[in-house]
């Protein structure tokens, strides 16, 4: 990591989330194979926090940059870093493609509930009822839809592939995320195909929250519709 | 050079590709640009190299970012409709001045449209296309042979200025087969070095493709940038051909597929007694401007022959400053004018003016 201003309002857990990504890293050793691509939102400024090759994509559009790099350079370790609306919304047709390939790379996607960057709005990951700046009384389920389960729906496509889902809010649940992501990085490492990590993560300028009440809103509001676990895990992987 | 074999257009250029090193093809299926795709997928396997079917044109053209973003040669082909879903991606190419070979087998618009021969895309290639100041160099061939010519050359241009380039051509230059020779393959060990690749960091600090510079006035830099480097594309790369300028009256300006016809209308013209010559620019960006500043003293009018409602014709009056009557004669939808019809038009704008 360098040492650079983080790009985050305060409360905000992307930070912890990269700090995870950075740490796995180091402990699996391959800090000069990595390339990182960013796409817009909030995590787009990341890019300062690390100090490996980068590449920023265009909106939603990530998994497919990631697919280019890793084709061209198989030998290499290729991860993705989205936010909800990237990966959910604009971007959910690479997301699932990339997954449906069994493209060799990782995807690591914060779920926030909203589009932070852009101020608050409404994303396909806000909870029934949730207020935002787009769903000003709260999603309705007759106007607004559902809440989307991605990690249930990726590892629902994806043949050989390690899908889990973690949270930011306690010590234990970083725990979890940290040792998702390194399962997920171990599943490219060995060639077995997609991984993907889904994180939720606080969003306290967004959901107008204290960073307190924000962790607390995760434990109480997040989790039961977005449960935590791993759904999937590659069979070479298990056996480890 | 090979001897000659008899190739269909979009056979020469996806080959000449394959010769000038390059080993990627990402691209979903659309027609008329089909046989070019169906070539790379049969092909590329054959040698190595990667073939990949894109769920969109907009997942397409971002695994070709991915692709250049590592420093190899890559290309794409679509269509018309499938070219507009890429302007996204093409002006994250220009901003990161990853070079790239997109190819453009117009079909006639707009919306759907169909599938027929068409030259509507000019504005859309030459003025940009997506968001933001950019442009991307402009080839359009009107031969097979100019078609492998140009592919091998396309890629030469985007390593050399770190560039996309866009080959525009139609279903008729990618379908008609003619005699081609093709050109020599180069050795990968001979394509130019790329050090700002990003490969990983070993050995060296880190590389970082960038759309998005942090600061404000980074952009502006980046801007700068990129305007100095179009104006020495325009300085250094600007081409056509001519034909009997040297009296001519009437002067024809077209490209590709209507620069063909147009030729066969001087010949026609020239026969009957009308001095008809021909300018064909060969880049359509960078427009080839400095074939209208020299000599053409008789010229008495130019006559853009297009497939399309008047696009060309723009950048032909401004290259001949408004100083000399310049006329349209073109139709969009997919009409494909004989060189009758260009002769018959030529022979009554000659008399008007």
């Amino acid at each position: 990591m360098s040492n650079v201003e983080i790009p985050y309002c305060p409360g905000c857990t992307h930070g912890i989330a990269h700090r995870l990504v950075g740490e796995v890293i180091d402990e699996l050793g391959f800090f000069d194979d990595v390339i990182g691509v960013v796409s817009a939102g909030c995590s787009v400024r990341s890019w300062r926090l690390y100090r490996f090759d980068m590449v920023l994509a265009a909106h939603g559009r990530s998994p497919a940059v990631a697919t280019g790099l890793k084709r061209a350079l198989p030998e290499n370790i290729i991860f993705a870093y989205q936010g909800d609306g990237d990966s959910a919304a604009i971007g959910l047709s690479e997301l699932m493609h990339a997954a449906l390939r069994c493209e060799n790379i990782t995807v690591l996607m914060i779920n926030n509930a909203v589009y932070g960057a852009t101020g608050g709005q409404a994303a396909p990951t806000t909870l029934l009822g949730q207020r935002t700046t787009s769903y000003v009384s709260g999603r309705e389920p007759s106007r607004d839809g559902y809440p989307i389960n991605m990690a249930e729906v990726i590892a629902s496509i994806s043949k050989n592939s390690y899908v889990a889902r973690a949270a930011l809010n306690n010590v234990r649940n970083i725990m979890n995320a940290k040792k998702s992501i390194k399962r997920a990085f171990e599943t490219q490492q060995a060639g077995l195909g997609f991984s993907f990590v889904e994180m939720l993560s606080a969003c306290p300028i967004g959901w107008q929250m204290t960073p307190l009440q924000s962790l607390e809103w995760i434990e109480k509001e997040m989790i039961s519709q977005y449960p935590l676990g791993e759904m999937k895990i590659p069979k070479a992987l298990a056996a480890k | 050079m090979s001897e000659a074999e008899l190739l269909s257009g979009n056979e020469a250029l996806a080959e000449s590709a394959i010769r000038a090193g390059c080993r990627f093809f990402c691209g979903y299926p659309i027609t008329p640009q089909g046989e070019l795709f169906e070539y790379m997928a049969r092909r590329l396997p054959e040698i190595g190299g990667t073939f990949l079917q894109s769920e969109s044109e907009t997942a397409g053209i971002n695994m070709v970012y991915g692709i250049a973003a590592a420093g190899k040669r890559v290309m794409t082909a679509s269509s018309s409709t499938g070219i507009s879903l890429m302007q996204e991606g093409i002006s994250f190419l220009a901003a990161t001045q990853l070079p790239c070979l997109i190819v453009n087998v117009m079909r006639a618009g707009p919306g759907l449209g169909q599938v027929r021969p068409s030259q509507a895309d000019y504005m859309q290639a030459t003025k940009g296309g997506g968001h933001g100041d950019y442009h991307v160099i402009v080839l359009a061939p009107s031969s097979a042979q100019e078609m492998a010519d140009l592919a091998s050359e396309a890629f030469r241009l985007a390593d050399a200025y770190r560039t996309p380039v866009i080959i525009l051509c139609d279903g008729m230059l990618g379908q008609m087969m003619e005699p081609v020779k093709l050109p020599g393959a180069i050795p990968p060990s001979e394509l130019p070095p790329k050090p700002w690749a990003v490969t990983g960091t070993k050995n060296r600090a880190r590389n970082l493709v960038l759309a998005a510079p942090y600061a404000e006035d980074e952009l502006i830099a980046l801007n700068m940038e990129l305007k100095k480097k179009y104006e020495s594309i325009e300085a250094h790369e600007a081409r056509w051909d001519s034909k009997y300028l040297d009296d001519a009256e009437v002067v024809l300006v077209a490209f590709g597929t209507s620069a063909r016809i147009s030729e066969d209308a001087v010949i026609k013209g020239r026969n009957k007694g009308l001095k008809l010559g021909l300018i064909r620019p060969i880049t359509l960006w960078p427009f080839p401007k400095q074939a209208f500043h020299q000599g053409l003293k008789k010229v008495r009018v130019y006559v853009v022959v297009e497939m399309n409602n008047g696009q060309m014709v723009e950048d032909v009056s401004l290259a001949k400053q408004f100083e000399t009557p310049v006329h349209h004669f073109g139709k969009g939808g997919g009409w494909v004018p004989s060189a009758e019809d260009i002769y018959r038009e030529s022979v009554a704008v000659y008399r008007r003016t």
